[in-house]
């Protein structure tokens, strides 16, 4: 077992698993991947202390865990994305130590993530070969021979896709399939899987379950990552939970039900909650009837009154940007009444939320939050110029003085009004938003999850803030995909699955295995 | 303890200054580097620093200047606009044929039958580019072409002499000594500066070239500021197109051919960032200058045309070069 992917290649055509004259070693050959003890951290913070996995021959086997248990990490360093700081992993028992993701593809471990981009505009044989093309006459590409072995490749895995259609026509679960096959064609013997379904729909996603059922009989082993139990329950047949960066338990499927593998995922460390002051409802400030967009979100309403925060949970690709989005009038609906203080109101586009209290924390700071070449200053009154000037001429006194209170009020830790906010920290940039929602004066703020990827001070400065905002008589809606984020800060929840409220719970009764039950 | 800490202080505040001075070299490179060519100019002819030839510089400046204000509002919303040249050029025609011999209509309704002219153009790639989401490139590209069509069309390919003396004093007079041109693009580039940096509009500008995303969820038309931008370009063309034209005496309907070019390129010298978002009018004043004063002074010297474009073109690449390199390493 010297040269696993050659002998592997070997094989390939055939299709069939280890070879009969290596009896004694067929159990050991079994094992595809064994990784124990990974640990990881960055900047002395550790995101992983304990990884183990075991991967056998035609299992798709799951890893579970929350937000902050560890998967990503893992991965990586299964990958060789992430040096490991200790652990092992064995190969086709062969220990291997991989420094790029090039090496462990080379190795035959592919990952597909919703990240992997093909190239829209070749066809699905020009994708399956891109890199790799096979030439004629060393300079010229040998299409008949693209087509003809992408079209076997296809064969062997039952998929039911024409190598010559154009990667665009496709639908995004069949481009998942490609991808697939593109590892499978490149001999890859382990195949791992982040988040498969997330932005697919569950037609969909049944494409995507018989493409890697296909792959099981060719002997793939295929690690799983996602979110969504009942697609675990449907696919996998073995599990790993990790939590808190450590391993919790691995096993079959078949052995264990769904409440217990959430109570394996959530853990019983509960107790961290924090005492909330009790708010008083007042009236209805905010109220979405029957919103609808075919295929994204389906016939959503939802009330929040003054001083009340409501959470909005659900995994990824559940529609929760697309229904906020949709409220600010930043996206299209195709149905859906809005009420403001019992105001039939019609929102066409952000201009008009503004215009009637509304303000959006988008859910990403630098793709649509903010104007990252402009200074601190520009971003914090560009959405309430009106208020600072006389004509068409800003009064620069008057803004110089309100981004003053509002770097004062939130702590902005800038050199200056003028600093670019390109050149800020994540959580100061998040600040600078907020700022600009503010200066807006709203009675309604949508965060779309408001503290991704910041640090842990302000995220409780934001949460302050919220609770502050709340307090005065506004209305909040607080998306959010981090259980605990939303628990310990939402009055009412509201949860979606696929598109759809699948249940809203008060916040002082929910617990996370209620909102994980009801979103997966 | 102490000396070692005072050594370092001594050493930070060396660095300090150094970093100063290399933040004010990077800022105001371009001022420099205008500094160092004028000089290199004076020094190798007498004659470039006559008043009459700095006017003369100052005239010919004038027109690129102009085109190169409506151009930096465009590359500040993150477009660009091919088409001026030809807006230029039928501006100029529409202008002069209101201005034949002894026509009833005064220079001021030629001009500004000129800058309606361009507006209207402009709207088009407006409509076009912000409206039906065509890339400006090549909206513009289009119109480059069809504007220059219009132009021989409507000239039957030859051109309009024997203007009015009223309408070629605009090209030709003096104001105070100052060439009438050069009153035209100054009052023009203050009322531009003004608005970029003291307005709503100006903020938007900037706000929509840097993120157009982030600036329609703050409420910003979006649409409107990248119309309005082409607009304002094809007004300004509309304003060039009369002033070369009575500069020249008469309306030639290949007038303007290649003026995009040298208007982007005031504009990229200038430091503004092509993605938009990034720049000002007054360091596109200072590439219209350097553009100006390169080709002024390399007439001076007697060197060929042949060699001014080469030499032209050299200077853009280098700029942009310099640019990049400081935004590589900040």
């Amino acid at each position: 077992m010297k040269e696993p992917v050659l002998a592997n290649r070997a094989k390939a055509g055939t299709g069939q698993g280890s070879g009969a004259g290596d009896l004694s070693a067929a159990a050991a050959t079994d094992i595809l991947l064994a990784a124990t003890g990974i640990a990881k951290s960055f900047s002395g913070v550790p995101a992983l202390i304990d990884g183990r996995i075991e991967l056998r021959r035609g299992s798709v086997h799951a890893l579970c865990g929350g937000n902050g248990a560890g998967k990503s990490t893992f991965l990586g360093a299964l990958m060789g994305l992430h040096k490991p700081d200790a652990g092992t992993i064995v190969r086709n028992g062969r220990v291997v130590r991989y420094s790029s993701p090039a090496e462990a593809l080379a190795d035959g471990i592919a990952i597909i993530t919703q990240e992997l981009s093909p190239v829209l505009d070749m066809t699905v044989a020009e994708n399956i070969f891109l890199g790799r093309e096979p030439r004629r006459g060393g300079w010229f590409v040998d299409r008949r021979r693209m087509i003809a072995e992408s079209a076997a490749l296809f064969a062997r895995l039952h998929f039911d896709i024409d190598p010559r259609a154009q990667m665009r026509s496709l639908s995004v679960a069949q481009i998942q399939t490609i991808e697939i096959a593109k590892a499978i064609g490149r001999q890859s013997q382990i195949l791992i899987m982040d988040e498969p379904t997330s932005a697919i729909g569950e037609r969909e996603a049944e494409i995507l379950f018989d493409a890697i059922r296909a792959l099981q009989v060719h002997n793939v082993g295929i690690i799983y990552v996602s979110h969504r139990l009942t697609d675990i329950f449907s696919i996998a047949d073995t599990y790993t939970v990790l939590r808190d960066g450590s391993f919790v338990e691995t096993g079959k499927v078949a052995d264990i039900d769904r409440q217990r593998l959430i109570q394996l995922i959530v853990g019983r460390s509960l107790g961290d909650r924090q005492p909330r002051p009790d708010r008083v409802r007042g009236n209805v400030i905010l109220a979405a009837e029957g919103y609808t967009r075919a295929g994204v979100f389906e016939d959503i309403s939802i009330e929040i009154g003054s001083g009340e925060i409501v959470g909005l949970y659900g995994l990824m690709g559940a529609g929760r940007s697309e229904f906020a989005n949709a409220l600010y009038g930043n996206a299209p609906k195709d149905a859906g009444e809005l009420r403001i203080d019992g105001r039939l109101i019609k929102i066409r586009s952000p201009a008009d939320a503004l215009r009637h209290g509304m303000a959006l924390v988008t859910e990403d700071r630098k793709e649509t939050g903010l104007v990252l070449p402009a200074s601190v200053a520009e971003n914090i009154t560009i959405a309430a110029l009106g208020r600072f000037s006389r004509g068409s001429f800003i009064n620069g006194r008057l803004e110089a003085a309100a981004v003053n209170a509002q770097i004062k009020r939130f702590g902005i830790r800038t050199p200056s009004r003028e600093f670019l906010v390109c050149n800020l920290s994540g959580g100061n940039q998040q600040k600078v938003v907020f700022a600009r929602c503010v200066e807006t004066q709203p009675r309604i703020l949508i965060c779309d999850e408001p503290t991704r990827g910041i640090d842990e001070g302000t995220k409780y400065e934001i949460y302050a803030f919220l609770h502050a905002f709340a307090a005065a008589g506004n209305a909040v809606l607080l998306i959010s995909s981090e259980i605990v984020e939303i628990l310990a800060n939402a009055d009412r929840l509201v949860v979606l699955r696929r598109g759809r409220i699948a249940g809203t719970v008060a916040g002082a009764t929910a617990t996370q295995e209620t909102l994980v039950h009801l979103a997966s | 303890m102490s000396d070692s800490s005072a050594k370092t202080a001594v050493r930070s505040t060396g660095i300090v200054s150094r970093q100063a001075l290399a933040r004010f070299a990077s800022r105001n490179g371009i001022v420099i580097a205008f500094f160092i060519i004028a000089a290199i100019l004076a020094v190798a002819n007498e004659h470039f620093l006559s008043v009459v030839n700095l006017l003369n510089v100052g005239r010919q400046v004038s027109i690129n200047g102009i085109l190169a204000i409506g151009m930096t509002f465009v590359i500040l919303t993150g477009g660009i606009d091919l088409s001026i040249g030809s807006t230029l050029a039928i501006t100029g025609m529409v202008s002069a044929s209101l201005v034949i011999g002894d026509s009833p209509y005064s220079p001021t309704v030629a001009v500004l039958a000129g800058i309606v002219t361009g507006i209207a153009f402009g709207a088009v790639n407006g409509v076009l580019i912000a409206r039906f989401a065509v890339p400006a490139f090549v909206a513009t590209l289009g119109m480059l072409s069809m504007a220059r069509g219009a132009t021989l069309l409507y000239s039957g390919g030859r051109p309009i002499p024997s203007l009015s003396e009223d309408f070629t004093w605009l090209g030709q007079g003096f104001v105070l000594g100052i060439p009438f041109p050069i009153i035209v693009f100054a009052v023009a580039l203050v009322i531009a500066w003004v608005t970029l940096r003291f307005t709503v509009f100006g903020r938007w500008v900037y706000a929509v070239g840097g993120n157009a995303k982030s600036a329609k969820t703050s409420g910003i038309p979006t649409r409107t500021v990248i119309f309005s931008a082409y607009v304002i370009m094809g007004g300004l063309a509309g304003l060039a197109g009369p002033v070369l034209t009575a500069r020249t005496s008469a309306a030639l309907p290949q007038a303007g051919l290649g003026y995009e070019l040298d208007a982007i390129a005031a504009v990229v010298i200038g430091g503004t960032s092509l993605a938009g978002g990034v720049g000002s009018l007054g360091f596109t004043l200072v590439g219209a200058l350097i553009i100006g004063i390169i080709s002024n002074g390399l007439d001076l010297m007697g060197v060929s045309s042949y060699y001014q474009q080469i030499i032209k073109g050299a200077i853009i690449i280098v700029a942009v070069l310099i640019d990049r390199s400081r935004n590589q390493n900040p």
